[in-house]
Formats: C-alpha cells, structure tokens, sequence
C-alpha cells in the first residue's frame, strides 16, 4: 500500500485498562479503505473493547484513532458527529424493544441527520428490502428470530450512511442456523466496498471475507496478515497455539 | 396383553388412547379443585354470617354501621362532596407525574456541574418521603396561609394540593429513578453508538421504557394518592372525609364512614384493572408469544 494514501482508520499505539486490568496495549494498525479486518482471539483478548473504543464507547487512556487522518480520540471532543460516520453492531443487537423494526431504523435518521418522516421511512424500507425484511417493518424486536433481530440491528446501522461498520460478534448470540443469514448480510456489505472491523469467533467467515485477519493477545495485535497467510503459517508463537486450539476444538 | 413392538401399526392407537386418559384425568383433578375451593368458601361466608350476630355488641354495631336510612340520607350529600377528591386528584396527578419525573433526571444527572441538582433531589426526597404526608398537609396548609396573603393564594385547596404533590413526588421520583437504572447499559451503547446525543438517548430510548416498566408501581402510587386526597379535610375542605365526619355527628350514626368507604372502592378498583388491562395489552403487542 502507498505511503501517500491516507489509511481510513490508524490506531496508534492505543492503551485502554478498567482499573489495574490492562485491556489494550499498545494497538498499532492502519485500515485503508474498503478494507476488511478481522480481528480474532480468546475472550478477553481486548477485540470488543478496540471496536468500543473506535466508536468512542470507551475513552482511550493513551495514544491515538485517527479517522481520515485526524485524530477522534482527543479528549473534550463531541463524538456525536463521529459516531455518525461508523455504524457499530452489537452481540445483542441492542434493539429498541419498545419501537417496532422501522421505527428503530428510522430513529437516528429522523433525530440526528434531520431527515423528514417520508425520506426515514423510505430508506428504511429500501434497507429492509435489501436484507430481505420488508414484510416485518411493523413488528416489534420481540416477535423476530435472532437471526433478524441482528439483520435489523445491521439496517439500524447503515440506515446513517456510516463509512465504517463495526462488527463485534454479531453472530456469537446466534443459534448456528441463523447465523449464516447474517454473514450474507456482511458479505453484500464487502462487495459494496464498505470498510470494516469485525471481532469474530467464526475462523472460516473470517478467513472467507477479511483481507486482514489480526490476531489479539492480551491486549496487543501479536499478528496482521492475509488470512492464507495467517491461518496457513503463522508465525508468531501464540497465534499458532491459539489457531491449534481452535482446530482442536473443530472449529476450523 | 399383546405383544407391541415399537413402530408396529397398533401404536398410534395407544398413544391416542393414553393422550385420552391424561386428558381425562386433568378434567377430573379441576373439577376436584374447583369444588373444593367453592365449599371452603361457603363453610367461612357462612360461620360468619352465623357467628357475627351472635357477639353481644352485633345490635349496636348494625345499627351504627349499617343503618339503611341513614345511608340513602347521606349517600347523595357524599357522592357530592366526592367531586372535589376527584377534583383535586385529577390536578396533583398530573403535576405529581411531571414533577416527580425532573426530580428523578435530576438524581440521574453525571455531569458534575450539576452536582448541587442532584443533591437537591436527593435532599428533598430524602425530606419528603420521610414526613408523613398528615403533617406535611398540617404544616403547609396551616403554615402558609399563615402569611396573610389574599384570595386565592390563601386557599386550603391550594396548599393541601401543595402538600400532596410535594410529598408524593417524592415517591414517584424514587420509582421513576429505579426505572430508568432498570434500563441496560446496552441500549445507551445502541442508542449512541449512531449518533444520538445523550439527551436524545435519554428522551426517546431510556425513558420510554422506563415509563413502561414502572406503570405498575406508579399505579400504586396514584391510587394512595386517590386516597390520601381525603386528608386535606384536615386543613378546612369539606370533601368526602369531611363530609362524612359532618353527617356522622349530625345522625350520632357511623353508617356515613361505609358510604364513603364505597364509594373509594368504587373508584379505585376500577382504576387498578384498568391499568392491569393496559398492561397486558401492551405486552401482547410487543412480545413475541401471542401474535402470529
């Protein structure tokens, strides 16, 4: 990649810790557009807490986000605006269980990008179509599958036109047979050419759609490649370990 | 019996048959059930309707309580002076929820600036919630009046009202506030995470469902409400208490006090199966085991 192209998201050197517990640990990484990582690991590797952080949910302790180059992570800063251009999805969709699905969609277009009732309604409907809901715009969160609980949660998002998504184990909470419903969502979303940071347990989705696969352990990025190259030789000790305890447990 | 081997073609009968006599059985145990509850029910009516007027002081207390001249004489005058309860129910309610809800956003508040905010509401519900609602109606409906101000500001009305919102916003505040803690950490994160301001967040993910989770309670609430109204007599209004208290010294006759009582259940009853109705219609919109 040229050097003169600036990256869509840099993290440089971020540090992050609850308390005495160290989280993040000097997190370098540079993201250019269009570009899908993924970022694997154990639980509490610190692959949540990185997504949280780029999208302002946590406060860095110290280095750097920058987003097209300039920094988002300054302190005092308004995040609101920020939090506009990347969309986060969560584990559990974190759906509004007292609106229904276009309601929920339309929310955020209405109140912070000023959109009239008839423009929200329309893109949430075209959203819904496009993922294959239209038929459930007045239904509440409760009466859906989880599989289209977390669909909605993804039109929720693009419903602000974000230019980065963030994705943080949006199938973990998924039982197995709905769970590929949601990555063809991802996959549409990469042929698009949207940017994206996953966090994931699912090694053969992030081998399939990331451009990077990054490995997480105790809080630093021990390990940035190509998932053939990541996943076929590792070379950094842990990420073999951790990949050959993966393979164990028949996951890949 | 016969030999049945399983798959064999006489099993779906006996499934049918053993789905028969389950079915049947649980006739036989509700029917046991529903008689049992009815005759224990009739045995206690009825050892109390045999053994009350057996006590020496039955007679008197009839008499006193359950004189049906005194209660069609008094009715009429009651259901009258039940106006201003409703009345005075009907503009503290309103005033309560509002007031009620600014004290619960301001306990809520994390921004230190406004620390002196939250000290205050915790101050006053702290006050509030802790004085009976009797003397803070005594000590503000007695009390500022005493300031010799001119009609209306002097009206017990006025200051009774005072009292009953001043003390019950206190605990609707407290009920208001544990609603909006009972709502997840998550939502916020979704609510922000697209770019909603925290007020925003606050105004149409947080409180919205706080509201809901808390209607029950706050039901609670307003039905004491519905009933301390009668307290304000206290202070010179003449309303059901009042009223009551009037007729009762006026036939030497406590039937007057059962009116009254009556007439409260007639209003308050219907009032909770009301919101017990809402309720359940809501959750059967939103929820995902009775529709489709």
């Amino acid at each position: 990649m040229s050097n003169t192209i600036t990256p869509k998201i840099s993290l440089r050197s971020v540090e992050k810790s609850f308390g005495d517990r160290t989280v993040l640990n000097g997190v370098d990484l540079d993201v250019s557009s269009s570009e899908v990582i993924a970022f694997i690991g154990s639980s509490g590797s610190g692959k949540s807490t990185l997504l949280r952080c780029v999208n302002l949910l946590e406060s860095i302790d110290d280095g750097a986000i920058l987003l097209d180059g300039v920094d988002i992570s300054l302190p005092g800063l308004d995040p609101d605006p920020i939090r506009r251009r990347i969309g986060m999805v969560f584990q559990n969709f974190n759906l509004f269980p007292h609106m229904n699905v276009l309601r929920n969609i339309t929310l955020a277009p209405r109140k912070v990008l000023g959109l009239s009732a008839a423009e929200s309604e329309e893109r949430g409907r075209d959203l819904l179509r496009r993922l294959g809901l239209q038929d459930r715009a007045e239904a509440y969160p409760d009466q859906l599958s989880g599989g289209q609980q977390q669909r909605v949660a993804i039109a929720r998002s693009l419903a602000m036109e974000p230019e980065v998504m963030l994705l943080d184990e949006i199938t973990s909470a998924l039982d197995p047979e709905l769970v590929g419903e949601v990555l063809d969502v991802v996959r549409e979303l990469k042929g698009n050419g949207m940017t994206m940071l996953l966090a994931t347990h699912e090694m053969a989705f992030a081998r399939e759609i990331a451009d990077r696969v990054c490995f997480l352990h105790q809080g630093q990025v021990l390990e940035c490649a190509p998932p053939n190259e990541l996943f076929v030789s590792p070379k950094n000790e842990r990420t073999q370990q951790f990949l050959q305890r993966v393979i164990d447990s028949g996951r890949l | 019996m016969n030999e049945t081997v399983p798959g064999s073609s006489n099993r779906p009968g006996t499934v049918a048959s053993s789905r028969l006599a389950r079915r049947r059985f649980e006739r036989q145990q509700k029917r046991r059930s529903t008689l049992i509850a009815l005759t224990s029910t009739l045995v206690v009516i009825g050892l109390l309707v045999t053994l009350i007027p057996q006590t020496p002081g039955w007679y008197k207390v009839k008499r006193s309580f359950f004189n049906g001249e005194v209660f069609s004489e008094t009715f009429p005058r009651l259901l009258d002076a039940f106006v201003k309860d409703v009345q005075i129910f009907l503009w503290c309610a309103p005033c309560i929820l509002v007031w009620g809800m600014m004290l619960a956003l301001c306990r809520s508040v994390r921004t230190p600036a406004l620390f002196p905010l939250r000290l205050f509401a915790a101050a006053y519900t702290d006050i509030f919630r802790g004085v009976p609602v009797i003397l803070t109606i005594l000590l503000i409906g007695f009390g500022v009046p005493g300031l010799g101000m001119d009609r209306p500001w002097n009206s017990p009305y006025l200051w009774g009202s005072v009292a009953l919102v001043l003390t019950y916003s206190s605990y609707v505040a407290e009920v208001f506030r544990a609603g909006i803690e009972s709502v997840h950490e998550s939502q916020r994160a979704g609510a922000r995470s697209l770019g909603l301001s925290s007020g925003q967040t606050l105004r149409f993910v947080v409180i919205p469902q706080a509201v809901r989770r808390v209607v029950p309670p706050l039901m609670n609430d307003l039905v004491s409400l519905q009933k301390d109204v009668a307290l304000v007599s206290l202070i010179g209004p003449i309303e059901i208490l009042r009223q009551a208290g009037i007729d009762k010294s006026k036939f030497a006759n406590f039937t007057p006090y059962l009116g009254a009582a009556i007439i409260f259940l007639a209003i308050t009853i219907p009032e909770t199966r009301f919101v017990d109705h809402l309720m359940a219609r809501e959750r059967r919109r939103t929820s995902g085991t009775a529709i489709r």
